[in-house]
């Protein structure tokens, strides 16, 4: 099968310009400005049924028909601040496929009339952004952005803004108060950015892949992309593969592919001849899953990660083999999210400090059994008192791998319970 | 006098048409970014000039610079070489690759080298876990990916940028 989004490993140089153009680039676009209604673009983005890629799975033509046509003007931000740990598709979107992205931003500012629209990059994707930079000049060179395009009264113009390194301004309203000059810590919602986006006007922020599956669908209608994917989880997805396999890198799927056939066929196995001991489907932020045959052969769509107990958010698959243990997996998580906490909400602030401190001590093997049940007790404590995710999601992998590997906490804690 | 509207007119403007003008404020990062690139860090001067530009007190614009790990309060080497040693990077080997790095770089965790040039620092995850060992180098023209690395490779990067430096002390002097 030809790929819907890694287009680039099927064309060569179809990160230049003319290339792309050759290959059909841009008729969706000019399709959509010159014989569609707005209203009709986001039609067809719904009956396509994409859910958001960057997590959180929400429908994309749904909630571009919640932007508020009573407050003007209108903005569309690309969210470009990939920084969950495992997760590097995006990256590679830009780099290799980036006309179609930026088309994909395109037409969905066309749909809900935007005049302007972001790029917002983590600050390490510098080059990324330089590069988009040249993309957008060409693109404005060739008349695919300004005023009056393909002959009509819209215009649009795309600039790119870097963050600075900080994991919340993947959260979206962290990310636009950090786009309009502020620290990026996340609003309190409702109201949505739909209604109170950017400089509080109605705004949709949509992830890079989210936006690169919508050149396709535009061109060829949302039925077709239907033919991909699960009925609830229609479509492609990009599976970031991470960790202790063979051949780790990216591979689009159709949703609902099983993770054995991710992880053994396109990623080759497990490296070092090692069995294959958890799987987080979510990067970080996930309940970690015990690697049985039931899990293997679970289907990798939203529905059916749920279902097993965890959850497929952006799809950055890391693979632990048996050489770790838990206690470790989790201690690394930890380390992440108090740094990366943004210190607006207490719960998030001081429960991620303190599962931390109680983690070093389990895995430095200073702890006692107790500390496995307050370390279970902060994580369950946090959760439901924050006003963004991550407050939430740094639990996860804490008490999911509790839960289901509890030998390897106990193991940490024995010696010391013999000692004593 | 504001050095950076002396220095680099039209930087500013053109950081400043990418928004709005009734938001300067959203410019504050990426002038940020311009008043670092000389000397790898931001001074006091630069929180006044940055606010005067976008519109903010000294007080705002360091409540940035405190928040976002790209700016850097504390003089530090000319590149900073921050290496990720995140979960899916130590699964890995990371954590390996940083201690082999320091030691042969004769650094501490954070450290920076004695010529001054080089501050290496464990950094979260950079959208790289599939090339680890990697790292980014910071330096006042931006940044950039060194992937799938051993230390021997890591090493070749850095007397490539210590020649760099010295090539460009040369010409400064010349």
């Amino acid at each position: 099968m030809s790929h819907v989004l890694l287009r680039h490993r099927d064309i060569p140089n179809l990160k230049q310009l003319d290339v792309y153009v050759e290959h059909g680039g841009f008729q969706a676009f000019r399709k959509a400005v010159t014989a569609m209604q707005p209203g009709e673009v986001t039609e067809q983005v719904k009956i396509s049924g994409l859910r958001g890629r960057g997590g959180a799975g929400f429908p994309t033509g749904l909630k571009w028909s919640f932007i508020d046509n009573n407050n003007w003007p209108h903005y569309v931000v690309a969210n470009a601040d990939e920084s969950e740990p495992g997760t590097f598709k995006d990256r590679e979107l830009m780099e290799e496929n980036p006309y179609q992205f930026l088309e994909g931003l395109a037409i969905a500012s066309y749909a809900v009339k935007a005049n302007r629209a972001y790029v917002y990059l983590r600050g390490e994707f510098w080059p990324v952004a330089r590069f988009l930079d040249a993309c957008i000049a060409e693109m404005e060179e060739a008349g695919y952005l300004g005023d009056n395009l393909f002959g009509t009264d819209y215009s649009l113009r795309i600039y790119t803004h870097l963050g600075a390194g900080a994991y919340i301004c993947g959260e979206e309203t962290a990310l636009l108060e950090s786009l309009e000059g502020n620290r990026g810590q996340p609003r309190l919602r409702p109201p949505f950015p739909p209604s109170y986006g950017l400089y509080g006007k109605p705004t949709i922020v949509n992830n890079v892949e989210t936006l690169t599956n919508v050149p396709p669908i535009i061109e060829h209608g949302g039925e077709w992309y239907r033919t991909f994917g699960t009925e609830k989880s229609p479509g492609v997805k990009l599976f970031s593969l991470s960790g202790n396999v063979e051949k780790p890198g990216n591979y689009e799927l159709p949703l609902g592919t099983t993770f054995r056939e991710l992880i053994f066929t396109h990623g080759g196995g497990i490296s070092n001849g090692r069995g294959i001991k958890a799987i987080m489907p979510a990067g970080a932020s996930s309940s970690v899953l015990p690697a049985t045959d039931e899990v293997l052969d679970t289907p990798m769509d939203y529905e059916s990660v749920r279902a097993v107990g965890s959850d497929l958010g952006s799809a950055s698959v890391i693979v632990i083999d048996d050489s770790f243990s838990m206690d470790w997996v989790v201690n690394k998580t930890l380390h992440f999210f108090k740094h990366e906490s943004c210190g607006k909400c207490t719960p998030c602030r001081e429960g991620t400090y303190w599962m931390m401190n109680v983690s070093d001590r389990i895995t430095q093997g200073r702890a006692t059994k107790d500390d496995i049940a307050l370390l279970e007790s902060v994580a369950r404590q946090i959760r439901g008192k924050s006003l963004c995710a991550l407050g939430e999601f740094s639990t996860m992998a804490v008490v999911t791998s509790i839960e289901r590997f509890r030998d390897d906490f106990e193991a940490k804690t024995r010696t010391e319970e013999a000692e004593g | 006098m504001n050095r950076l509207l002396a220095q680099y007119p039209q930087q500013v403007k053109d950081i400043l048409a990418k928004y709005p003008p009734e938001h300067k404020r959203s410019a504050v990062m990426p002038l940020l970014y311009l008043a670092q690139g000389d000397k790898m860090h931001i001074t006091r001067q630069d929180l006044t000039d940055v606010g005067e530009i976008c519109g903010m007190t000294e007080t705002e614009v360091e409540s940035i610079v405190g928040f976002y790990t790209l700016y850097h309060e504390e003089p530090g080497g000319k590149f900073r070489i921050q290496v990720c040693t995140d979960l899916p990077c130590a699964l890995r080997g990371a954590e390996e690759f940083y201690a082999g790095l320091c030691e042969r770089l004769g650094v501490e965790d954070g450290g920076t080298t004695e010529d001054g040039l080089i501050t290496v620092e464990q950094v979260k995850c950079l959208a790289a876990c599939h090339r680890a060992p990697m790292l980014q180098v910071q330096s006042g023209h931006g940044l950039d990916y060194h992937e799938n690395l051993t230390v021997d490779l890591a090493m070749e990067i850095i007397d490539g940028l210590r020649q760099a430096a010295r090539t460009e002390k040369k010409e400064a002097q010349a």
